[in-house]
């Protein structure tokens, strides 16, 4: 798997990726910097966390706009994999390639703790090596993570079954106390209609190795690197 | 001419920061408040003479930048610098 992280001012996480891929494809990353706009070559391209261009304006509404963000979209269109985690994912709905917004916490205060995500469907290449209703722990830091789409655009990423993750208790319940941000329907993660695009708020990277508390992020990206081999 | 473009948040979206404030309002002692919304006022001065012409502008900055149309309604007016 070729994989690249593009980075933005005031993005900080870029790092935390950066070791979670090396370590299921055993080389570095491309890191990319948002000016740059050939991203050939790459099967992921990855939107890390961060606070691109320190949250002005909303999370992620400069960084949509960046040169780099038209290469993204390129890069989607002709097939490849695209994954935003937390200030990523807020980007790629600025950038209106996943539906939807990402609202200030119900509770208006950052929440900087540890969640469980249910997986809602394995049949993807950043899922394939969970099981369907397996709950797994994932760290999450945002301020604003409170997922939000009309209620036509909510009906259809379920009845599409486009929704990746949602917040749920240790033992798989969707209730309201696990759903901490206020996310409508307790969404914490989705994807875009070909299943190429996911976007997710918590950091699955932040729990791939015992040292960092825990392994349950890691099986996203063994599966992305079984998945997609063929560049390694 | 100098373009004032208002940002709100939409009608039945989730506006957590009027809400506080609408706390505190309260807290303060002032009865009666019902409902606070908190937006966003942008300034910009433009080059562009033409009133028609600078206001087609700042719309077309709004709903490309300063507003996210999901969640967010705006309004622009353009005055003489």
């Amino acid at each position: 798997m070729k994989a690249g992280i593009v980075t933005f001012p005031g993005i900080n996480r870029e790092r935390d990726m950066a070791i979670a891929l090396e370590a299921v494809c055993g080389k570095k990353p491309r890191m990319i910097w948002h000016t740059e706009t050939d991203l050939s070559g790459l099967d992921l391209v990855v939107l890390p966390g961060g606070f691109s261009y320190g949250d002005y304006l909303r999370c992620g509404a400069m960084a949509a706009q960046s040169p780099v963000m038209g290469a993204v979209r390129q890069h989607a269109a002709r097939g490849g994999y695209v994954l935003g985690v937390c200030n990523g994912f807020q980007i790629l709905v600025e950038a209106g390639m996943l539906p939807g917004a990402l609202l200030r916490n119900a509770t208006l205060r950052f929440i900087s703790a540890d969640c469980h995500l249910r997986v809602e469907r394995t049949d993807t290449v950043f899922a394939r090596h969970y099981q369907r209703g397996q709950v797994f722990r994932a760290p999450m830091a945002h301020g604003d993570g409170n997922y939000f789409a009309d209620p036509a655009t909510l009906d259809r990423l379920e009845g599409e079954n486009l929704v990746a993750f949602r917040y749920a208790t240790q033992s798989g319940e969707i209730t309201e106390a696990a759903n901490r941000n206020g996310s409508a329907r307790n969404i914490a993660g989705i994807y875009s209609e070909n299943l190429r695009v996911l976007g997710l708020m918590p950091h699955p990277e932040d729990l791939v190795d015992p040292l960092m508390g825990g392994t349950d992020g890691k099986p996203l990206f063994e599966g992305l690197a079984v998945a997609l081999p063929a560049c390694s | 001419m100098k373009a004032v473009v208002t940002v709100m948040p939409k009608q039945g979206v989730l506006d957590p920061q009027g809400k506080a404030i609408g706390h505190a309002l309260a807290g303060l002692g002032f009865a009666g408040v019902s409902d606070v919304r908190a937006g966003k006022v942008i300034e910009i001065d433009l080059a562009e003479t033409d009133p028609a012409r600078a206001k087609a502008a700042a719309e077309d900055m709004a709903r490309r930048l300063l507003a996210n149309p999901v969640i967010e309604s705006w309004r622009v007016e353009v005055r003489g610098a």
